[in-house]
């Protein structure tokens, strides 16, 4: 079974949002993903100010654990996606994974339009949590 | 078991709750199921029925007895009516009323006839699930019939979803209720239909044969509610009514929502506890919903829509404008719904995630608030008819509510006026819907028609970018198209168009030099003209602000622009040799300025005196034009020149041109003509060219002043502008001594031509001549711009060679630095 999570981090690092398929093993996802923010924040950092309009969102492989592989993505206002998977997902091309960002920045852009919606709430949309799922068993489900 | 007196209505009930209970028929009535739900029906704490199983000894014997199940029941009704559970109690207590059950019997129905009719009236409680009531979203307002008392009470409302609960029914009723049952029978159904929803619990159904009596029989207590349900004696649904609107009025003015929107209908009986206290608090309303029935709970009714509209118009008075986000969500939290829910209906609501509401989204999102606060389930998706119409002309097609919302008659006409897209799902009155639809159709039309409208030429525009009037004109696809263009330019540009028109019709001895680019004889007209380099504005090129800046340091306003003239001339204007038009124009065009008009005319007669100062000021001439880039000597050149570069940057000499006007007669003018009509930017770009070639000439300056003065001098009849004139007589006498510093360019066969004119007399050869020899000039200056070109070639790749040697050294101390 292949395992995938999710999970978007606020500006100031605390959890947004966090999913993972199958819903076994999070807390080792959650630690591995914790840890990927340090990654996250040297690369952001590491760019520089003066090519902050060049930075890629996408990040890309952050670091490569024995058994999961950590990707990256900031969004232009310090949100962080980070997705972690398997490493026997070796099927999961990095613009896969570049689209699966994508699709989760539009998502959350769509959340941010609600006005209902506080920036920095955890993110209860059911249409986020929609996509989010499909994305992850589409993926999961490809191999 | 202490002796139970009844009185005979308790007998003749208790006897046949027995009867009834008493299934096996053994006079001995166990704990079964059906003397379970009677208890149960009561209503009451399951301790207290315990201990009336225990007083009345049916736990001592385990089974009740006919006696204990008396006794039960006297003290179920002693436990209803409120008093303490004693054994003493039972026969003490005079006047006790019969113990009510929820879920009835049909006995109890017979004895409280008076209650059928609440019952019936309530009976008209939509049926659940199924159309035998039409179900609006007002009728669900049985929430208000709730007795407040009785929170176990199942919601009374009619609930949709519980439709199974319906077969069910008549097979209980029947056995039992039948001959007790005074009142008609349908409406016990649909009680009992409504009772089952209503207790939403399938055990029920086994007892429905009272339900509906006994349901009468509760709610008596609750007069209020009945009353509300009086209302709806009537199975047919009531015609929408205005007080729906009051709940919303009231809804949008922060009075305790539930009250207000009692028009839904719940949909859930897990909502039932909050709806029942919604509509206890609004038991006093009566606002009915039934809007025409239909099926699809999420259809807007006109009144809700209207209403939806009116709210839309306080928060945003534009019908088609959006509502931001922010005001929105302050409007929907009014209504006290959580924001997780107000959340989800937003994302449900703003179908193209804008972050702000049209109409149609902000109806769809009221709708569903109302839904909400009803106790609506909020939808997974939104329901379709709460999409937003996307496609104005689809209104016809999309409006779906064909007879329930034809009645109405309040649809409001601002409605109609908003062509928006959101506007058209809007349920109005089909004429409305119809107009508006026209005006959709009328609206594509107009702007189908924009394939009929003339093709601009864009060209024109960039041209000039200095002139005051640029106006899009149509051109015509023909060969002439360049001479249109031209012809168009001079129209647009700020002036000299008018001059070169002139001069186009000028010269007739150019006549055999039609295929002169139309630079050409656009620079003969120009030079004939006025001398004006205002070639500048006829040309395409790419450089006209140069030559407009020329042509306005050149020309003075005297040739303004004039009125463009009318399609249908410029073909015959493009018409190579005919000189006519040219003519025309050139008289048209010399309107403006008096000395280029009474020269143009009379040019054909004679050359007037201008040559000389134009003459003395052709060098001048050819500064200005270095700096405007108008060459009229460059003119000549091009024109002896033709098979030249056409797009020189140089423009041309109109003084050549003015002294070949003065020289050559009207003959020239066709040819000018010609050429101009090939292509007035070549001519342009021409003549600055080897005026500029002129000017670069130094000491042959001198010389090609005097040839273009020559010129000039023969081309008097337009002379040029008076400025132009005067700088060409002011400069006259400084180039000679200035000749230096016109610059080091190439130009000297050029002057050498030039030179070779200063007798020229303004007779038609002197102008070939002329031609000639500033086509052998133009030869010339060819070679030299070759020669150099190729130089500078040599030079860019020497260059690059060394670049490329830098970067490879650079290469290799790079890679230390990699390391």
């Amino acid at each position: 079974m292949f395992h995938i999570c999710l999970l978007m981090f606020s500006p100031q690092n605390y959890p947004l949002y966090i999913r993972s398929v199958p819903c076994q093993n999070e807390l080792k996802f959650h630690y591995t993903v914790h840890t990927s923010l340090d990654v996250v924040e040297e690369k952001v950092s590491a760019v520089g100010k003066s090519l902050a309009d060049q930075r890629e969102l996408y990040l890309g492989l952050l670091y490569p654990t024995e058994d999961y592989k950590v990707y990256g993505y900031v969004t232009n206002s310090k949100v962080k996606f980070v997705i972690v998977v398997d490493s026997s997902n070796t099927s999961l091309r990095d613009n896969e994974i570049r689209s699966m960002f994508r699709k989760l920045h539009n998502s959350f852009t769509d959340v941010m339009c609600n006005p209902f919606y506080n920036p920095g709430d955890p993110i209860q949309s059911k249409a986020f949590n929609g996509i989010v799922s499909g994305m992850m068993v589409q993926t999961v489900c490809v191999f | 078991m202490e002796s139970l007196t009844l009185s005979d209505v308790e007998q003749k009930y208790y006897s046949e709750l027995f009867v009834y209970c008493d299934t096996d028929n053994t006079k001995k009535v166990a704990s079964n199921g059906r003397v379970l739900d009677l208890f149960r029906a009561a209503q009451l704490p399951s301790e207290v029925v315990l201990q009336i199983t225990e007083l009345c000894g049916a736990t001592r014997l385990g089974h009740f007895g006919r006696s204990q199940f008396y006794i039960a029941l006297k003290l179920i009704a002693i436990a209803q009516s409120g008093l303490p559970l004693r054994v003493e109690s039972l026969n003490s207590v005079k006047d006790l009323p019969l113990p009510r059950f929820v879920v009835g019997k049909n006995e109890a129905e017979a004895r409280h006839a008076a209650l059928y009719q609440d019952a019936d009236s309530q009976g008209l409680y939509p049926a659940p699930g199924t159309a035998l009531i039409p179900r609006p979203p007002g009728r669900g307002l049985q929430n208000k019939k709730g007795p407040p008392s009785s929170t176990s009470l199942p919601a009374h409302e009619v609930i949709q979803p519980l439709a199974p609960s319906i077969e069910a029914q008549p097979e209980p009723t029947s056995p039992v209720i039948s001959p007790h049952q005074s009142p008609p029978t349908s409406p016990h159904s649909w009680r009992k239909h409504k009772r089952q929803h209503s207790g939403g619990n399938a055990d029920r159904q086994q007892v429905v044969a009272a339900t509906g009596a006994v349901w009468t029989q509760f709610r008596e207590p609750q007069t209020g509610p009945v009353t509300g349900d009086g209302m709806w004696s009537s199975h047919s649904p009531p015609p929408p009514l205005p007080p729906s609107q009051e709940s919303w009025v009231s809804f949008t003015a922060d009075t305790p929502p539930s009250s207000t929107l009692p028009a839904m209908h719940p949909s859930s009986v897990q909502e039932s506890t909050t709806i029942r206290t919604v509509a206890s608090a609004a038991t006093t309303n009566e606002i009915q919903r039934q809007s025409s029935g239909y099926d699809d709970p999420w259809k807007i009714t006109d009144e809700q829509r209207q209403y939806y509209i009116n709210q839309f118009k306080t928060i945003q008075p534009d019908l088609t404008g959006l509502i931001p986000g922010s005001a929105a969500k302050e409007f929907f939290t009014k209504s006290k719904l959580p924001i997780l829910e107000l959340s989800h209906i937003w994302e449900l609501s703003d179908f193209d995630k804008d972050g702000a509401l049209t109409l149609d989204e902000f109806c769809a999102a009221f709708h569903l608030v109302v839904a909400r606060k009803n106790g609506y389930d909020l939808p997974e998706k939104l329901p379709e008819s709460l999409m937003p119409k996307l496609i104005d002309l689809d209104d016809s097609a999309e409006v779906p509510e064909p007879a329930a919302e034809v009645g109405f008659s309040a649809s409001p006409v601002e409605v109609t006026p908003n062509k928006s897209p959101s506007m058209p799902s809007l349920n109005q009155a089909w004429p409305e819907m119809n107009q508006s639809n026209e005006q959709w159709e009328t609206f594509s039309e107009r702007s189908s028609s924009s394939q009929t409208l003339t093709q601009f030429d864009s060209n024109i525009a960039p041209a000039d970018p200095d002139t005051a009037i640029v106006h899009p004109v149509p051109i015509r696809m023909t060969p002439s198209k360049i001479h249109m263009q031209e012809m168009e330019l001079k129209r647009t540009g700020s002036d000299h168009n008018h001059p070169t028109s002139p001069l186009l019709a000028k010269p007739p001895e150019l006549s055999e030099e039609t295929k002169l680019p139309p630079s050409m004889k656009f620079v003969a007209a120009n030079t004939v003209g006025d001398g004006y380099s205002s070639s500048d504005s006829f040309t395409s090129d790419p450089e006209p602000i140069t030559r407009q800046r020329s042509q306005s340091g050149a020309s003075p306003e005297a040739l303004k622009v004039v009125a463009p003239p009318p399609p249908p001339p410029r073909p015959q204007q493009s018409h190579s040799r005919s000189s006519s038009l040219d003519m025309n124009r050139t008289f048209a065009a010399t309107a403006a300025p008096g000395q280029p008009q009474p020269s143009a005319i009379a040019f054909p007669p004679a050359v007037p005196p201008r040559p000389l100062p134009t003459q003395s000021s052709v060098p001048l001439t050819g500064h200005r034009v270095e700096a405007e880039g108008v060459p009229a000597g460059g003119a000549v050149l091009t024109t002896t020149s033709p098979q030249q570069i056409p797009q020189q940057p140089n423009f041309a000499d109109f003084s050549q041109f003015q002294a070949f006007a003065a020289s050559e007669q009207p003959s020239s003018l066709p040819d000018i003509d010609k050429h101009s009509e090939a292509g007035q930017a070549d001519k342009i770009s021409e003549g600055a060219g080897p005026l500029r070639t002129v000017k670069s000439d130094g000491p042959a300056d001198e010389r090609t002043s005097a040839t273009v003065n020559s010129a000039k001098g023969s081309s008097g009849p337009l002379a040029p502008p008076p400025k132009p004139v005067r700088r060409r007589l002011k400069s006259e006498d400084e180039l000679r001594p200035e000749d230096e510093q016109i610059g080091p360019q190439k130009a000297a066969a050029i002057a050498a031509p030039l030179t070779s004119q200063p007798s020229i007399s303004r007779s038609v050869g002197k102008d070939k001549k002329a031609i000639q020899a500033s086509i052998r000039r133009n030869k010339e200056t060819n070679t030299v711009l070759a020669r150099l070109n190729s130089e500078l070639q040599q030079q860019l790749k020497d260059l690059l060679e060394e670049r490329i040697s830098l970067e490879v050294q650079l290469e290799q101390l790079r890679p230390f630095s990699h390391l």
